[in-house]
């Protein structure tokens, strides 16, 4: 089952999940899955490398465009998704579970405050703001 | 074969069989042609190591391998086979006296290392071409260098560099680009060494003023404007854009892959551009599909003359003679000799066909062609900046993704089951589900009905019979592609089975 209600959302469309106080995953919603249409292509760091909130850290390619992935969250990366750089079509099946892209350690666990509920990102949707 | 009729087995079969590869096609034995007996004695050619021993020829009949690239051939599709809407790419009709022109002996048989009194009408038609363009656009001077528009916009971005580079204003390094803008705007100020900033466009589909005045400081090197829009919208904030970046010191930069909607009636350089580059392929005719060959102009004014790519042709009225020259701070060679030859032919053909009264007659009907569908398919299709357009008109199909499940993909691909080349889709980014229509200049009245026809008929389709949209083609040798498998997995070649 997937845990939406837990999550935390950017309006680029980046979800966070919580592990453990400071562990999370990090993924992309369903909405830009649909949007981006068959994805063919995903760039992720290395884990051990660091990602800053709301800043780029990989990129997805669509048979549409290029896009890049901002990361919602500033931290370490503990460890990077590789069945979904293997087999992108998981970002389109499972994007809230099978398909999440980092495991990060937090370095400010405060940052989720700048963050969205899935209410408000669902509002932020229907808003059509994205 | 229409949309609703199933296919039987036997139009399987014979479909399959049009779709053989010419390997898969071979016979053990089976021959198109004989080869006389060799008289000379048989000597080994290359040492064995460096022989493959799998080096398979096809095997098949004269009238076989007739078929096969026939076969292929109307597979393809072109402006000449039937209407080509293919927004921003401006695929008008490619006049055949161009190609006659272009393939005179003269012109096609010379060689670029050839002495130039011996291509002394080669070089004139490159001289000629340069003032052309130049007259046309509003600038001081040209170079023909570039093989294609975005080649072009790296040569504007150097020479931007090495402008200000030789003024010693070594910190400006930010360059300005609309989000409308093509991809490769922000590509080739990068690769120029540029910082790249984006300037949204404001709800008329204009550069939006005060974002543009928020981001313009000391480091402003030069923004970057397609004029009209990729939105097909002229950009009404022109005159105050122009102002507000050559107060800061920075050079404005056009891309010209939308002139085909100003030609005649309103010269960029005139309009403050500094630089401007033209797809000579598209706005000039040379038959493009499929990627090239291009030619990419570029244009500068008075104060960037100096910083041209070579090579340019000159002409001494003295000695009536036409040569070669790098200009004094020339940013180098864009390529070798003198770009892509035969498309500057067909360009210089095309031009001088036309004559002036022609050339203003172009943008006057690709305007109103536009135009035209744009009236005609707004109450079916959502227009997303409700605004007169320009060469083209950008729709969006977000309505009926919302309230039918189908995509600007599928609406184009159930327009070829209509004999109609699908429409650019997705882009410009900043509309959901855009679909951008560009008619040109060269097409009837009866087309044009015939296409809007066409799509009112597919918006229909799309509420009562969805899946219709969602299988199409279905009139095709091959049906729906499966693009992100292709892209996944290439399968470019034939391959020996074991």
């Amino acid at each position: 089952m997937s845990k939406t209600q837990e999550m935390y959302y950017s309006d680029e469309h980046e979800w966070v999940l919580m592990e453990t106080d400071n562990i999370a995953l990090i993924g992309i919603t369903k909405f830009a899955s649909d949007n981006l249409g068959d994805i063919v292509f995903v760039e992720l760091p290395d884990s051990g490398t660091t990602v800053n909130q709301f800043e780029q850290f990989g990129e997805i390619e669509s048979v549409k465009a290029v896009s890049e992935l901002y990361s919602p969250i500033s931290g370490t990366i503990k460890e990077i998704n590789d069945s979904v750089v293997q087999n992108p079509e998981i970002l389109s099946e499972s994007p809230f579970e099978k398909g999440w892209l980092l495991k990060v350690e937090l370095k400010d666990t405060s940052e989720l405050d700048n963050l969205m509920n899935l209410e408000a990102y669902e509002s932020f949707l229907e808003s059509g703001k994205n | 074969m229409n949309s609703h009729q199933i296919p039987n087995e036997h139009h399987i079969k014979q479909q399959s069989l049009i779709r053989k590869l010419l390997m898969d096609r071979s016979q053990p034995g089976r021959i198109g042609a004989h080869i006389p007996q060799s008289d000379v004695p048989k000597q080994q050619q290359l040492p064995n190591k460096y022989l493959r021993k799998e080096l398979p020829l096809p095997e098949v009949s004269e009238s076989e391998i007739v078929r096969y690239f026939s076969q292929l051939s109307q597979f393809n599709f072109s402006i000449d086979h039937n209407f080509y809407p293919l927004g921003s790419c401006t695929m008008k009709y490619n006049p055949k006296i161009n190609d006659e022109i272009a393939s005179l002996p003269g012109l096609s048989e010379i060689h670029p290392l050839q002495p130039e009194e011996s291509i002394q009408g080669a070089l004139k038609i490159i001289f000629e071409l340069q003032n052309l363009l130049a007259e046309i656009t509003g600038f001081d001077s040209t170079s023909l260098a570039p093989m294609a528009g975005a080649e072009a916009e790296l040569a504007g971005m150097l020479i931007t560099r090495s402008f200000h580079k030789n003024n010693g204003d070594t910190h400006k390094t930010k360059i300005l680009i609309t989000d409308s803008a093509h991809g490769t705007n922000p590509a080739s100020a990068v690769m120029a060494g540029f910082d790249v900033i984006s300037i949204p466009s404001d709800k008329n589909g204009n550069t939006d003023i005060e974002a543009l005045k928020a981001a313009i400081n000391d480091d402003l090197a030069g923004l970057m404007l397609t004029q009209p829009s990729t939105l097909g919208l002229f950009d009404t904030n022109i005159i105050e854009i122009c102002k507000r970046v050559k107060d800061a010191g920075g050079i404005l930069y056009g891309d010209g892959a939308n002139l085909n909607a100003l030609l005649g009636r309103i010269k960029p350089g005139e309009l403050g551009f500094d630089i401007l580059h033209s797809n000579l392929h598209k706005t000039f005719t040379q038959p493009h599909g499929g990627g090239g060959p291009g030619a990419g102009a570029i244009m500068v004014s008075k104060k960037l003359t100096p910083y041209l790519p070579s090579p340019i042709v000159q002409y001494s009225k003295d000695e009536d003679f036409y040569s070669i020259y790098t200009p004094k701070k020339s940013i180098g060679r864009m390529g070798g000799f003198h770009g892509n030859f035969g498309a500057l032919v067909r360009a210089y053909s095309y031009i001088k066909t036309l004559g002036k009264e022609g050339i203003d007659q172009i943008s006057k009907n690709a305007v109103i062609n536009a135009n035209y569908i744009k009236s005609n398919l707004e109450e079916y299709f959502e227009l997303p900046i409700k605004r007169i357009c320009m060469h083209e008109v950008v729709f969006s199909a977000s309505n009926f993704k919302k309230h039918n499940g189908i995509k600007a993909l599928d609406i184009s691909k159930r327009l070829i089951d209509y004999g109609i080349h699908p429409p650019t889709m997705y882009f410009p980014l900043i509309i959901d589900e855009a679909l951008m229509i560009e008619p040109t200049e060269t097409e009837s009245k009866e087309t044009l009905d015939y296409f809007i026809s066409s799509m009112i008929k597919i918006a229909s389709e799309a509420k009562q019979d969805p899946e219709l949209l969602r299988n199409a083609p279905h009139n095709t040798p091959n049906s729906r592609l499966d693009e992100a498998l292709a892209a996944r997995k290439p399968n470019l070649r034939w391959q020996k089975k074991d």
